[in-house]
């Protein structure tokens, strides 16, 4: 267990199978994506012109909505399992692991979430040349929502009821990725130069990697010892 | 000086301290609101394009101060519970947040009262109050979470991990908001800005600012000193305290 | 003093209701801020009270 390597290795395939294993907690959010993305029209009107001009905001609400359902039970079956403490115990810094563990779980649920988001745009009637900056800004942000929303799911997963404290916490905390992210959509839709707000969700992207996990830890130890 | 950190951590040394500053913050606070309050609702001329209703500055601008600094002190203390573990800074933690959410709601409201004479709307998404709205929901979620735990070592920790990244966000939060503001401006509001501000009408600003801060510390204060007692209720000197009066 | 009489003091312009309400609400919440740990103390000392007795009785 000395070369980082192999731990890198071996805790993210051991997330990555975990999750695997559970497909539906994959799928969910998606389809809560899907299904919500589906009532703007309903609610709104069917108006393609409304809808275009909407869809940027309508589909980075919607996004950040999933993210953090998603990572509501982000840490809940290690906890309640033992998992969790078998983690504080081991040699492993546990910066290391909770980096690793919201990496994993963006892997299986922010980039699936971007990957399906070009097939919305396109039912909200978004013009095709927003989508390159719709798949980029969605990439960076998720990351930054997922790590922002493990800060709030580590400091809820003791609590009995952890599900509507968790968006009061965090909901908050997403104000900056969801102004720079549905910008960067917003602009390149009006055929306008969408690199200032990516370049500054990337620069948010790599400081929330950086520094989140020294919170998502703290708060993992304080839920494991109370 | 770790000599003067300990003795002021410690809940007794703190609560004959805060006993004999808390009188004086009080008469402070009370005096400098009353003059202020009195000299900017009655003696200072009206703004020459607000008209009376900018009077509302003297009440809106120190809670928006305070509101803002009670964060920065609330996100210190948890910083310090977090380092030290002194459990002084926790009870610090736990009792400014009720009262700078309360100081943030004010700021809302009375800015909201102040936007109708001169705007022309109750509400207006501009960036300086997204940013206090951002705040008063920051604060919520201290509240929240504190009153989540059952277990109040774990709740301090959990609210002071939770101030701290809610700190290193504000500048995020502010720089974002300013930015969104400047790409959306609306061409119909224009505001007077704090610079043009006439130095008559300053000096009672100054009061009530002066006002707003004693208050928010002798509250504090009041505060802290009920969460001492609670929590060192099995001890000696709480026993003799209570027995000697 | 700015103005002449009570009734323009109260008035403001046309802006007193504005005014007056928002010194209205910021006197309450001012008031309630203090007066809760003040109530909540007294509570406490009485509480405080009963409890030594009872420790000490035991």
């Amino acid at each position: 267990m000395s070369d980082p390597r192999i731990i890198w290795n071996v805790l993210l395939r051991r997330e990555l199978l975990v999750s695997l294993r559970r497909r539906s907690e994959i799928a969910n959010p998606l389809f809560f994506f899907l299904i919500v993305c589906a009532l703007f029209p309903l609610g709104l009107g069917p108006s393609p012109a409304l809808l275009a001009g909407m869809a940027p905001g309508i589909l980075w609400i919607v996004a950040l909505l999933a993210v953090l359902m998603a990572s509501d039970g982000l840490f809940r079956s290690d906890y309640d399992d033992g998992t969790l403490e078998q983690v504080l115990l081991s040699p492993v810094p546990l910066y290391v692991t909770s980096l690793v563990k919201v990496l994993a779980h963006w892997l299986l649920s922010g980039l699936p979430l971007t990957l399906l988001s070009p097939l919305l745009a396109m039912m909200l009637q978004m013009p095709p040349q927003g989508i390159p900056a719709l798949l980029a800004s969605l990439a960076l942000g998720t990351l930054v929502l997922s790590f922002i929303a493990a800060i709030g799911a580590a400091l809820t997963v003791g609590l009995k009821r952890g599900g509507v404290l968790l968006s009061l916490l965090v909901l908050p905390l997403f104000v900056p990725a969801l102004i720079f992210g549905s910008a960067a959509v917003q602009r390149a839709v009006l055929g306008m130069d969408s690199s200032a707000p990516l370049a500054l969700l990337g620069a948010m992207a790599i400081m929330f990697v950086l520094v989140a996990p020294l919170a998502i830890a703290g708060a993992l130890r304080v839920s494991h010892d109370q | 000086m770790w000599a003067w950190f300990h003795k002021w951590s410690s809940p007794r040394w703190f609560y004959q301290l805060s006993g004999t500053l808390l009188p004086w913050l009080a008469v402070i606070s009370l005096a400098a609101l009353i003059v202020g309050v009195a000299w900017g609702l009655m003696f200072v001329p009206p703004d020459y394009k607000q008209g009376n209703s900018f009077r509302i500055i003297y009440i809106h601008v120190p809670a928006a101060a305070v509101a803002m600094a009670g964060y920065l002190l609330m996100a210190t203390a948890g910083a310090i519970s977090l380092i030290w573990r002194i459990k002084l800074a926790d009870m610090v933690l736990k009792c400014a947040a009720p009262i700078g959410a309360a100081l943030t709601f004010l700021a809302l409201v009375t800015g909201a009262i102040w936007g109708k004479p001169t705007w022309g709307t109750w509400w207006v998404w501009d960036a300086r109050i997204t940013s206090v709205l951002v705040l008063f929901f920051l604060y919520i979620g201290i509240i929240a979470l504190y009153e989540a735990f059952d277990n109040k070592e774990a709740a301090g920790r959990a609210s002071a991990i939770l101030a701290l990244v809610g700190a290193v966000n504000i500048p995020i939060i502010y720089w974002s908001v300013e930015w969104w503001y400047s790409l959306h401006q609306p061409a119909s509001i224009s505001f007077t800005g704090e610079s043009s501000i006439h130095p008559q009408m300053l000096r009672p600003l100054l009061l009530t600012i002066t006002g707003f801060y004693c208050f928010f510390g002798w509250v504090l204060l009041l505060k802290v000193r009920n969460e001492i007692l609670h929590r060192e209720r099995s001890t000696r000197w709480v026993r003799d305290l209570i027995l000697s009066r | 003093m700015y103005f002449e009489t009570v009734a323009e003091l109260l008035a403001m312009d046309g802006h007193g209701p504005y005014v007056w309400a928002a010194y209205g609400i910021t006197f309450a919440t001012l008031v309630w801020l203090v007066a809760q740990p003040l109530v909540a103390k007294r509570r406490q000392l009485r509480e405080l009270r009963g409890f030594l007795r009872r420790t000490e009785g035991a």
